[in-house]
């Protein structure tokens, strides 16, 4: 009996913190399906206000604004490549955190990876010709051998 | 000639930089320019019973000057639209954006009204259409409807000069 009580209490003590943190965590469970949606698309769109921020993450007016368009956009039933859409023809393709490839961005997109490249080639070439400056192996001539023993056991006699 | 790369590098960098220190990051060049202006009609400002819509323009270049009570640059713009309005060059319309009635009232009473009319624009909607996110802006309409030119922010008098000014003479004239 007492066995069993010990182990209901333990299972108490694990299952606890469980319970607490589901609890913990209700508020973002209640949140709604459309408001995940909103977010979601929110999330992609810069705050032209404050322009290192999503429309999500800003508290600025504007932002509050916009994200009320995309709940009533929604709720109109437009897709969210619509919406997006919307938010382009009004405010450019700067509202897009991730811009879209084309003439004027292709610097922006490929740029990186191009210096990166030239870099490497630069970096090879650089490789490639000191390796042929290097002298080829030759072998010591007699004269170079004895030096190089002479100084060799020197250094042996200083060291001991 | 590779003792000079580091330096030339450098030099490039230090070129690309500068410019980058010199553009103004509030200035996104708007998708409008050129295109229609965006169809509104909203209650008049000082007679709520009257409306102002896009359509009423059509005909005449005119400029409209987004403003709001509480934006404290417009009242550094002010002056140089009550200035210019005096000149009758143009018709401004006001976009009161986002703003209390009684507020933009007062503030027109007091720093003086350049404009034929105001818009009422009290949720902000036609602002989100006219892709406004910095108040003051001044978009340039023409004969047609079609916008030709934005200035975010204050209008000072070389830009109105320099820029509006020619613009609306170039518009005038060809149409």
């Amino acid at each position: 009996m007492r066995k069993l009580v010990l182990l209901a209490l333990m299972a108490l003590s694990v299952l606890g913190p469980l319970v607490a943190a589901r609890a913990h965590a209700e508020p973002l469970a209640t949140e709604s399906e459309l408001e995940k949606h909103v977010t979601a698309i929110a999330q992609n769109l810069r705050c032209l206000v404050c322009q290192n921020q999503t429309i999500a993450d800003s508290n600025a007016a504007l932002a509050i604004d916009l994200k009320n368009q995309i709940r009533e956009k929604l709720g109109q039933g437009m897709s969210d490549d619509q919406i997006v859409d919307y938010m382009v023809e009004r405010y450019g393709d700067f509202v897009l955190y991730r811009p879209p490839v084309k003439a004027t961005t292709l610097a922006l997109w490929f740029g990186p990876a191009a210096i990166l490249l030239l870099g490497l080639f630069m970096l090879f070439r650089y490789l490639a010709r000191r390796r042929q400056e290097q002298p080829a192996d030759v072998p010591l001539s007699e004269a170079e051998r004895e030096r190089a023993r002479a100084l060799l056991g020197m250094a042996d006699e200083e060291s001991r | 000639m590779n003792r000079y790369l580091p330096l030339g590098i450098f030099a490039v960098i230090a070129v690309f930089l500068g410019i980058g220190l010199f553009l103004d990051p509030r200035e996104v060049p708007s998708p409008l320019i050129d295109k229609p202006a965006p169809a509104f009609s909203l209650p008049q400002l000082h007679e709520p019973a009257k409306t102002i819509s896009r359509d009423d323009m059509k005909g005449k270049v005119w400029l409209l000057n987004v403003w709001a009570s509480w934006c404290v640059a417009c009242r550094e713009e002010h002056p140089v639209l009550v200035e210019f309005a005096r000149t009758k060059t143009v018709p401004i319309i006001g976009l009161n954006y986002k703003d209390e009635r009684q507020d933009g009232l007062r503030w027109l009473a007091q720093f003086g009204d350049p404009y034929l009319l105001s818009a009422y624009d009290n949720d902000g909607r036609t602002g989100i259409d006219f892709g406004v996110y910095g108040v003051p802006e001044t978009f340039v309409i023409d004969k047609n409807g079609v916008i030709r030119y934005k200035r975010i922010g204050v209008v000072t008098p070389a830009i109105l000069r320099e820029q509006i000014l020619p613009l609306v003479r170039q518009l005038n004239g060809n149409a």
